[in-house]
């Protein structure tokens, strides 16, 4: 492909990807837990508002929550049960605060609800494909959670050509897109065609790491009679970046600040497209995904489909329980997850791994100065002096690390990883941006208040004004009142004499 | 509650103890044979200046009341002393290996604030500081005597070499560079004074006289290579080093003969392949990115060409490095990787258009 040879890829590590634990374990169901908690906030956007009270019974599939506002994405029942309780639980969320969650216990039927199947999906119209996909709850399955069917809405209308699938799984340890590939070809080509219909565009890539040769092969066999064509990229990390898989692809980059839209891209991720395929074509909600289970300090790592809600322990235990005492939990990948604090963390849409780490495998000894070797520099995909902001950050001068683009880090961690004196770049990343946005936020609120209070002024004014104007209309009309009365007076007076006079 | 790691969650077997180490095993072919060919006073030179770096570093970092064991094992103190002893003269008395230990590390590095806060490449600001402090004692080179020749001072010998102040029947000898240098200034042009002094075969098996790593240009060739195999350091600096002296060098030689040195002896001679591959790569002093990196090796290499040429010292690698390093935060300056998504001045890139 003439595309493809012109992609020099930028930066990234190869870090040991342990995915051998896991690769080879095929897909299983997990059975289903005692009580599912499912979060409300399992999307990038506001909050789904619960449309079922305590104690009412729901089926599967059955929508718990409703989407609110432009941004935000539905919940549904994962299976057949009544509802035990709605409130704030635990949720995977980096600052560890919790957040609000409908808990299900199942009544073991797994009973589902009255399903929409369309005849021929595929003849639907593009509205109704998005509409579909948006009331089932789907966003984005690679990690970032972001709710599919708003970017297929913006893709229709900016007259996107190139849908990109996304199987580049770069992560370490996680293999549960190399498994859905693997296993569930067929259905992940009829959610790319629907995807493409629902957005009208002609090119349909799957770009997938050149370490999965399975899933390349699978891809290809379903794939084959479509328009579909599956690209395997050089795999690294983080080739599953959107923004990298676009450039290795279609050879541009997303302007700053910008959309894939810009540059005519959809970016999708495998998992998702398996979604759609479920969603549209079955009349499925999102009630489940798949999770990789893995790391030393697991007895048996696998590739688990599990119901949304269910909590991290669960699929531990599923798996034969710890190997020894875990180091640390991790939700995701190691190099953008989070650490779970206690292991009854419940997956949600985004949960693409489970780990327990031994210490071993986490390996962050103590740091030691920046000798400037400037490795990291040379790992960054998106092109940032590491070291160089975190020496701003280091002493508190968060503007000249934006000035050598803070504000474009992605978080992605091949800096931390490759830091031969261990220093934690990212944590210092994340520190500064959190900072910047709370100052941010501080900046809007006094703004906020200043517009207010001028506001409060200026309507002031306009009320002084008013009063104002209004008395001096008064005053000019009792002033010519008076001056009509004087003149009638005068006028009666003249009259008088006359009458006298005529008299 | 427990405090949050943040992610990532795994780290790539390497540390900083590691990348020296990797340097260090790079420069013990070349290293050894310099031992083989000056026998017992180098290797007496060697250990005392590794061991008056280990020493003061230990030193200055408990007076500064930070813990010692760490800072020593990252080994960039036996580096900086290994780097310097190898551009030393071999026969050289211990006090100048000292002297040079202790400036390298104490005030070269350990002033500035300790290893990554270093302006100038210890090894070479001591060296220079030598240089200028001791003319005479860093001048002094040495034609090698295999340690299994018959001509090699014996133990005892050496070590009257290193520490008694001895001098040795054969030790008066130039480098070829002090020789062309000294020619010159004779009125003696290079057509008459390089034949039967220069054979580049010599220079690349180390048999010419010169410091103790300086000598072998193929074995430090070899490390350097195993370098950038190894990832340590990227190919960049060097290449561009190497560039800069031997294109003048060509250009300048092939005008006029009877003045300027070829490409081989240019980049054989001195320490041009210890400085463009272990030198000029030294993280903390040089530029942050690939391209700057060239751009650095290129003027290094240029600065040295000028010096050896013009200069009034015979060589110029030391000199070029430590200008250069003051030049580094310039460069870095100025020339940054292009941000994703960004033109190479920071703006976004225009929508619609490939990148
Ligand atoms: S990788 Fe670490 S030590 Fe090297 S330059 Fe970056 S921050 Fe400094
Ligand atoms: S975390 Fe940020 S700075 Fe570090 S490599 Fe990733 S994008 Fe670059």
């Amino acid at each position: 492909m003439k595309l493809f040879s012109r992609f020099k890829p930028q930066g990234g590590v190869h870090p040991d990807g342990r995915k051998d634990l896991s690769a080879d374990r095929p897909i299983r169901v997990l059975p289903m837990p005692e009580r599912l908690f499912v979060s409300l906030q399992q999307h990038v956007g506001a909050p789904a508002s619960p449309v079922v009270v305590v104690g009412e019974k729901v089926l599967k599939g059955q929508l718990i929550a409703a989407s609110q506002g432009n941004i935000s994405a539905p919940v549904h029942a994962p299976t057949s049960g009544h509802v035990a309780a709605i409130g704030d639980y635990l949720a995977p969320h980096p600052s560890g605060l919790p957040a609000p969650t409908i808990t299900i216990e199942p009544d073991g039927e797994d009973c589902w609800a009255a399903l929409d199947v369309p005849i021929d999906p595929y003849a639907l119209e593009p509205e109704e494909i998005a509409k579909r996909v948006a009331a089932a709850g789907i966003v984005g399955l690679g990690g970032a959670a972001f709710p599919s069917a708003v970017k297929l809405n913006i893709s229709r209308k900016t007259n996107v050509q190139t849908l990109i699938i996304n199987g580049g799984e770069c992560e370490p340890y996680l293999t549960c897109d190399d498994r859905i590939m693997r296993e569930r070809a067929a259905a992940i080509v009829s959610g790319i065609r629907l995807i493409q219909r629902a957005v009208g565009c002609t090119e349909a890539l799957v770009g997938i790491e050149d370490n999965k040769p399975e899933a390349i092969a699978a891809m290809r066999e379903a794939a084959k009679g479509t328009d579909v064509k599956v690209m395997p990229v050089p795999a690294m990390y983080p080739m599953g970046w959107d923004k990298q898989m676009t450039r290795a692809l279609v050879g541009k980059e997303v302007p700053a600040g910008g959309r894939s839209s810009d540059i005519g891209v959809l970016v999708h991720n495998v998992a998702t497209a398996y979604a759609v395929h479920e969603a549209v074509a079955l009349g499925r909600p999102l009630i489940s995904r798949l999770v990789t289970v893995s790391g030393e300090a697991v007895k048996i790592a696998c590739n688990l489909e599990v119901p949304l809600g269910t909590p991290a322990q669960a699929l531990f235990d599923y798996c034969g329980g710890y190997a020894g005492v875990p180091a640390r939990l991790v939700m995701g990948g190691p190099m953008m997850g989070h650490e779970m604090p206690n292991p009854y963390i419940p997956v949600v849409k985004g949960t693409s791994g489970v780990l327990a780490l031994t210490h071993k495998e986490i390996g962050q000894p103590v740091p030691s100065p920046c000798i400037r070797c400037s490795t990291c520099v040379r790992a960054c995909p998106v092109g940032l002096l590491p070291l160089e902001m975190a020496a701003h950050i280091r002493v508190g001068d968060l503007n000249t690390s934006v000035d050598f683009g803070l504000k474009d880090c992605i978080a992605c961690g091949s800096c931390s990883y490759v830091c031969p004196a261990h220093i934690p770049l990212v944590h210092y990343f994340n520190f500064a941006k959190g900072e910047l946005a709370a100052k941010e936020r501080a900046k809007l609120k006094q703004e906020g208040t200043k517009k207010l209070a001028e506001a409060r002024n200026e309507r002031m004014e306009k009320i002084a004004r008013a009063r104002e104007e209004a008395s001096r209309q008064r005053a000019a009309k009792k002033a010519a009142q008076e001056a009509a009365k004087k003149a009638a007076a005068d006028a009666a007076a003249a009259a008088a004499p006359q009458q006298e006079a005529t008299a | 509650m427990t405090r949050i790691a943040h992610s990532p969650h795994a780290h790539a077997p390497v540390s900083v103890g590691k990348v020296m180490a990797t340097v260090m095993a790079a420069l013990v072919p070349a290293t050894l044979y310099g031992f083989w060919l000056y026998g017992w006073p180098a290797i007496f030179l060697w250990t005392v200046t590794v061991t008056t770096a280990v020493a003061a570093e230990a030193l200055t970092v408990r007076l500064q009341e930070k813990p010692v064991r760490p800072t020593l094992m990252d080994g960039s103190a036996i580096l900086t002393a290994w780097l310097l002893a190898l551009s030393l003269p071999p026969f050289a008395a211990w006090w100048v290996g000292v002297v040079g230990a202790l400036f390298a590390v104490v005030i070269a590095k350990q002033v500035f604030g300790g290893l990554g806060q270093n302006v100038f490449n210890p090894a070479m600001a001591a060296r220079v500081m030598l240089l200028i402090s001791f003319p005479v004692d860093m001048t002094m080179w040495t034609t090698p005597m295999p340690l299994t020749g018959g001509h090699a001072p014996g133990l005892m010998e050496g070590l009257a070499i290193t520490f008694g102040g001895a001098h040795w029947d054969a030790m008066a000898s130039a480098s070829l560079l002090g020789h062309v240098k000294t020619e010159f200034t004779r009125g003696v042009d290079l057509l008459h004074s390089l034949p039967g002094y220069f054979a580049a075969q010599d220079s690349a098996i180390g048999s010419r006289a010169g410091s103790l790593g300086e000598t072998s240009a193929g074995l430090l060739l070899a490390g350097g290579l195993f370098l950038i195999a190894r990832r340590i350091i990227t190919w960049h600096g060097p290449v561009a080093m190497l560039l800069g002296v031997a294109v003048p060098a060509l250009i300048a030689h092939a005008v006029a003969p009877a003045h300027f040195l070829g490409v081989l002896p240019e980049i054989l001679s001195g320490g041009l392949i210890l400085g463009a591959f272990f030198i000029i790569t030294d993280p903390v002093t040089s530029p942050n990115t690939n391209e700057g990196m060239f751009l650095f090796g290129l003027l290094c290499g240029l600065l040295t060409w000028t010096i050896r040429t013009f200069g009034g010292y015979p060589e110029g690698v030391a000199f070029a490095v430590m200008l250069m390093n003051s030049l580094t935060p310039i460069i870095d300056r100025y020339v940054k990787p292009r941000i994703y998504g960004r033109t190479r001045k920071g703006t976004a890139l225009p929508v619609g258009k490939e990148a």
